[in-house]
């Protein structure tokens, strides 16, 4: 799959659920990219920002969209990598900030 | 400037990485980069112990700069940490 495909798919999917993807259009293509090189290598979407082990059980928190967007869009506005944005962030009603790493330590191996 | 060579620990895949990579070229700083998402077996093992003493939450990018451990793309702090200015 091209990376534009995969834009144009995930762009439709998601905005129908008022989730969009980041304004800064090379960060996007790039984590896209990044995504399709986590499916060529694991077999499935890992996260770009976060460590895979290749064990697909151990790595399904983290298949993207992962287990913490929803809980880091509700308070950064913004997943992990930066991939997707709330509409208030989207809306420049809240502003771009650091996210902390909420996975548990415990499942990178 | 640093006594110690900066140590960075960072992921091929992720633009947080990158761009921290992208601002210790910037600025021109010597350092040590292991791509952790290479490694595998009891390397890998060791050096995910190595992150853990210095972060706890074991995620990237992670960058030693002497006694100072910061977690993330913080541009302000990495230049403070190496001595470097910030222009405010």
């Amino acid at each position: 799959m091209k990376v534009e495909q995969l834009y144009t798919a995930l762009k439709k999917s998601q905005e129908a659920r008022g989730i969009y993807f980041n304004k800064d259009r090379d960060l996007v293509f790039e984590l896209l990219d990044a995504l399709l090189k986590n499916k060529d290598r694991y077999g499935y979407m890992a996260c770009p920002c976060r460590l895979a082990c290749g064990d697909k059980e151990k790595d399904r928190d983290i298949f993207c969209p992962c287990e913490y967007r929803a809980p880091d869009l509700e308070e950064f506005g913004t997943c992990y990598c930066g991939l997707y944005v709330s509409s208030a962030l989207n809306n420049n009603e809240i502003e771009a900030q650091y996210v902390p790493e909420r996975r548990p330590p415990e499942k990178i191996f | 400037m640093t006594a110690e060579k900066p140590i960075l620990y960072a992921l091929s895949t992720c633009s947080h990485c990158k761009s921290t990579k992208k601002l210790l070229t910037d600025c021109d700083v010597e350092y040590d980069y292991v791509q952790v998402d290479d490694l595998e077996g009891e390397e890998r093992k060791a050096i995910l112990a190595d992150i853990k003493s210095l972060n706890p939450r074991c995620s990237f990018p992670t960058i030693k700069i002497n006694k100072t451990v910061i977690v993330g793309y913080k541009e302000k702090e990495i230049k403070e940490a190496l001595g470097i200015k910030n222009e405010s």
